[in-house]
């Protein structure tokens, strides 16, 4: 055992440690109010949260002392009992915030798709691993996307569409590992072609797709690839452009179309759905370069970023610590994935690779997801910011993400 | 590629993350204003406005507090509209009308519903109050006005304007400044300085308490009660006298420079500024272009001085020498010069030398001596000028710098200016040019406190302070070095007094010889002055100002005032009679000259005043 306590990536541990604690600060701040009384109230969410936190650390000595082949081989069946974790809550599920996502035991909720990441993390590490699968291969492919849709979809109706988007992160993985690059490419184009339509118009964007491909079809170099596959490009941009624009204005709703709209700077309504993003930037921008101080935001004191202690936690820290805290906490995030991504790099098995590309890919949807919504650069979307937001099940959730894949890393030798 | 992707996609989101909070936190500076103001109310606490009161102690301008009804539309519940509408006096739909427009301002703030009620008013809907849920009585402070005279001193106290609000960044829209007269000079001192606390306010708009435990919040500093130099009793008996007229009256003690009264007429009630009917009133006032009661004639209105200036010609004449009291000049009903033309004058014995020629205001004996101080030097530019040097000595042809916030320059014209209309040098010009200056008459151009401290200089023989409306703040003295610093004239002492003595005779043998007022040796000078007016763009002479100035005792001048009566015939007719009343009225405090206090009462001038716009020919000093 000692041997294997000098082989955990302590830096990951410090940074993981390091993020739970200035959450916890800002959530204490985010949420205190006139009747604290302790740290360790558990009538306060600070308080709550704190249990959580300690918890985690009993959490990390559990996983960490598993086996590491454990997780390989109970990947699958993981995997499943995840499943049915989440559509189990059609039956018993108990609705929050308008969605279904919890179980309450006690006094306490349970969020089972804070866990079905994981459980999807370690299965689809555990096929592409398969000495038998070939992701370049159609088929293999297939399989794949069935494992990573398939909890998406069950999460999607609940609804929570922000917990299901986040299943786009195992794209990054299964790139890594061979898929090709004509997938980026298409999604690269996807989104480009969603985002034009929506701030112009299909006539617009059909009109400019035909210029770009035209010039670039005629300045191209290398002879390949021919007429017909700029030609598709073509025909594939323009219906898609033609069929965002049809499913924008006919198939969603209209509070969807207002969050598009609002961080397009098509729609300005601070009162109404631009309430949240305008009131968390207005606190994010008044802390200036060092903050008001801890305790010390007016904008968090009064309450005017709504869900700050979760969603907009963010929030808290612009407002409090300012611009050099803000960056703090940007450069952790950034530091932690940059250090996972390094040490699955270095994994011999591609189990262990797999899985570490899985969980670089999570935290960094999560992390660009929800401090673009807070920061105001994209639509709002309600998922937590990892090792940050309030709740016990993303604490959890993360935290076993993370230390699953420390405990693979400091077994990686033992392989041999 | 595979393997650095998602490197560059976490490095380039990070860094584009860092760009926004930049622009956010540290470039964009609008955040921080808006945090200020939607979670922290500022409240303010005004302090009392300074009381003004008059030289001898006299309260003339307190304050009263009114009541603003005021509505925070959510909170309002039914209730009995009929009974509210009759206690406020509003129709149902004035009602409804406002709660709307509250409404629309906003449904969590308050807005005004009924301003300024009356204190019986107040004290009726004060116990009814609890049945209207929503609304509530907010207590302001307006002006409480002890004195109906003085409203062009005084001043007056509105809602400040949004450039001001702009400008300045003590005042907030709806917080009241002085505007006009003292009110408005001394702003800073009667305002004193209000006090402020910022509350931490949550997302409903409640409070939650002091912000940061009230260390920002500061107290209120309450305004300075100011004395001003006017004698209220004076200033009163000023006005009295100025009924029916129009024109401008500046009284000032001249050991002091003081300003005892400042009239203009016609006038206005200060308290019509004050309370519900303020901006009708208002409005009122502002729209009265022909009798202009908002103009402050004292200080505003440029007048050819006339004869009153010739005083001052005479003292130029013997500090430059070229005249002594015994020569005497000869007048045939005028003055010729050039070729073959002539200022007129009036019967009078003659030839005349310096004191009665001031006695008599002989045309023709100034406009010798005005020749001879522009002739005494090789160019008529310089004579002029010269000349004008020893009028601006007496505060002519500039600001005077009194404590005041309005006024005028006067015009006294220098060689530039003759030098500009005669297109010099492509013409030359010389001193018969300039001739009317000897009498006062032309281009020169006085305000009557210009005149009045002019007086005050000739009754001090040869130097003034500046004239000053303030007298002491808060029971302390002024100090300021402008009205405690004496000025002197370029006139040597010496010289006043034959010019004095003269001023004295035109009581005893001149041209106020029946406007003397027994037991009060008074030095005067009437003045007549020419006016014109255009109608339809013609040129047409109007019945002459009546100008007076005058100071007393001789000996020991306490008072010296100009007078100015617009087309009041000639000097002693309405000027003159004014001025010994103000004098015997300052020096004696009753009136003996019963007959000519009656006089001024009963006579009128508005039919003067109607006769250019009546659209008919009319006849002029008649």
């Amino acid at each position: 055992m000692s041997k294997t306590i000098s082989q955990f990536d302590w830096l990951s541990i410090l940074l993981y440690f390091l993020l739970v604690s200035i959450g916890w600060v800002n959530i204490y701040s985010a949420s205190l109010d006139d009747t604290a009384t302790s740290f360790f109230d558990l009538d306060q969410i600070y308080g709550k949260q704190l249990l959580w936190i300690i918890l985690s650390v009993f959490l990390i000595v559990i996983l960490l002392s598993l086996e590491a082949k454990f997780y390989e081989r109970f990947a699958s069946i993981i995997y499943v009992f995840s499943l049915f974790s989440i559509i189990g809550l059609f039956f018993f599920g108990k609705t929050i915030n308008g969605a279904t996502s919890w179980y309450a035991i006690g006094g306490f909720t349970i969020q089972p798709s804070e866990f079905a990441k994981v459980a999807t993390a370690l299965a689809l590490a555990k096929f592409t691993s398969d000495i038998q699968t070939n992701i370049k291969n159609l088929g293999d492919q297939f399989k794949a996307f069935i494992i990573i849709a398939l909890p998406a979809l069950i999460i999607l109706p609940q609804p929570d569409a922000g917990s299901a988007m986040v299943y786009a992160a195992f794209f990054f993985p299964l790139y890594r590992e061979g898929l090709s690059g004509v997938y980026l490419l298409i999604g690269a184009l996807g989104i480009l072609v969603f985002v034009l339509t929506l701030m112009f118009n299909p006539f617009w964007v059909s009109g400019g797709a035909v210029i770009v491909l035209l010039l670039t079809y005629f300045l191209r170099k290398k002879k390949k690839p021919g007429a017909i596959a700029y030609l598709s490009i073509l025909i594939v941009a323009v219906a898609l452009s033609f069929s965002v624009n049809y499913i924008f204005e006919n198939i969603f709703e209209q509070r969807h179309r207002d969050r598009f709209n609002i961080v397009l700077g098509k729609e300005v309504d601070n009162r109404g759905i631009g309430y949240n993003t305008n009131q968390s930037e207005i606190a994010i921008g008044s802390g200036s370069w060092f903050g008001k101080g801890w305790t010390q935001g007016t904008q968090t004191k009064g309450n005017f970023v709504p869900e700050q202690h979760t969603d907009y936690i963010f929030s808290t820290v612009g407002e409090e610590w300012g611009f050099i805290g803000s960056t703090v906490v940007v450069l952790l995030f950034i530091l932690l994935m940059l250090r996972i991504l390094h040490l699955a790099e270095r994994q011999k098995s591609q189990f262990n690779r797999v899985y570490g590309y899985s969980v670089a890919g999570i935290l960094f949807i999560h992390f660009f997801v929800n401090v673009g919504m807070v920061i105001g650069i994209f639509p709002t979307v309600g998922i937590p910011l990892p090792f940050f937001s309030y709740g016990g099940s993303g604490l959890w959730g993360f935290t076993i993400l993370l230390f699953i894949f420390i405990k693979l890393d400091a077994d990686r030798m033992s392989f041999w | 590629m595979r393997r650095i992707l998602l490197y560059i996609i976490i490095i380039t989101s990070g860094l584009i993350f860092l760009a926004r909070l930049f622009y956010l936190q540290v470039l964009d500076d609008s955040f921080a204003g808006l945090s200020e103001n939607n979670a922290i109310k500022v409240v303010y606490d005004y302090p009392q406005r300074g009381f003004i009161f008059d030289r001898n102690g006299e309260l003339l301008v307190s304050n009263q507090p009114s009541y603003d009804v005021m509505v925070i539309p959510r909170n309002l519940k039914p209730f009995d509209t009929t009974e509210f509408c009759k206690i406020l006096g509003l129709t149902e739909e004035q009602l409804v009308g406002r709660l709307d427009k509250a409404k629309i301002y906003s449904p969590r703030l308050p807005s005004v519903v009924i301003p300024q009620l009356t204190k019986s008013e107040y004290a009726y809907l004060q116990e009814k109050m609890r049945k209207y849920e929503g609304f509530y009585i907010q207590k302001r402070s307006l002006r409480d006005y002890y004195t109906e005279h003085g409203s062009n001193i005084l001043g007056y106290i509105a809602e400040v304007n949004q450039r001001t609000v702009n400008e300045n960044p003590y005042y907030l829209s709806g917080d009241l400044i002085g505007k006009q007269g003292v009110e408005e000079y001394y702003e800073e001192l009667l305002r004193g300085i209000k006090g402020v606390k910022y509350i931490q306010k949550d997302r409903f708009n409640r409070d939650i308490g002091p912000y940061k435990g009230g260390i920002y919040d500061t107290l209120p500093k309450k305004g300075k009660d100011l004395t001003i130099t006017i004698d209220a009793e004076l200033q009163k008996y000023g006005e009295l006298l100025m009924e029916n007229k129009r024109g401008g009256i500046v009284a000032i003690e001249p050991a002091t420079g003081e300003i005892l009264a400042m009239v203009t007429a016609p006038n206005y009630d200060p308290a019509k500024l004050v309370g519900r009917k303020r901006s009708k009133n208002f409005t009122e006032l502002y729209y009265d272009t022909i009798a202009k009661p908002l103009y402050d004639r004292g200080l505003l209105a440029e007048y050819p001085p006339g004869s009153p200036f010739k005083t001052i010609n005479a003292l130029i004449a013997l500090q430059e020498g070229v005249v002594d009291t015994r020569e005497r000049f000869t007048c045939q009903m005028g003055y010729y010069y050039g070729r073959g033309r002539k200022m007129g004058c009036h019967a009078h014995p003659g030839p005349l030398s310096m004191i009665p020629g001031i006695a008599n205001s002989c045309n023709a004996y100034f406009a010798n001596v005005y020749r001879r101080i522009i002739e005494k030097y090789p160019t008529p530019q310089e004579g002029v000028n010269t000349w004008a040097e020893h009028l601006e000595s007496f505060g002519l042809g500039d600001y005077l710098g009194y404590d005041l916030p309005t006024g005028r320059s006067g015009k006294i014209p220098t060689a530039d200016y003759y030098n500009a209309i005669y297109e010099y040098p492509k013409y030359k010009w010389f001193a018969p040019a300039t001739l009317s200056n000897a009498i006062g008459q032309g281009e020169v151009l006085m305000t009557p406190i210009q005149l009045a401290n002019m007086t005050a200089a000739i009754a001090n023989r040869g130097w003034f302070y500046t004239p000053h409306i303030l007298k002491e703040i808060d029971g302390n003295p002024i100090k300021k070095e402008e009205y405690t610093q004496k000025k002197y004239t370029t006139i040597d002492p010496e010289h006043f007094e034959p010019v004095i003595e003269g001023m004295h005779q035109v009581y005893k043998s001149g041209t106020a010889s029946a406007l003397g007022i027994p037991g009060i040796e008074i030095a005067g000078k009437t003045g007549t002055a020419e006016n014109f007016t255009k109608i339809n763009g013609k040129r047409v002479q109007l019945t002459d100002h009546s100008i007076f100035i005058a100071f007393a005792p001789v000996d020991d001048p306490k008072i010296a005032m100009a007078v100015f009566v617009e087309n009041g015939y000639w000097g002693g007719r309405y000027a003159g009679r004014i001025a010994g009343l103000l004098i015997e009225k300052y020096l004696k405090g009753e009136i003996t000259r019963k007959d000519m206090e009656e006089w001024i009462l009963t006579h009128s001038l508005e039919e003067e005043y109607a006769k250019p716009l009546s659209g008919e020919p009319f006849k002029i000093n008649q």
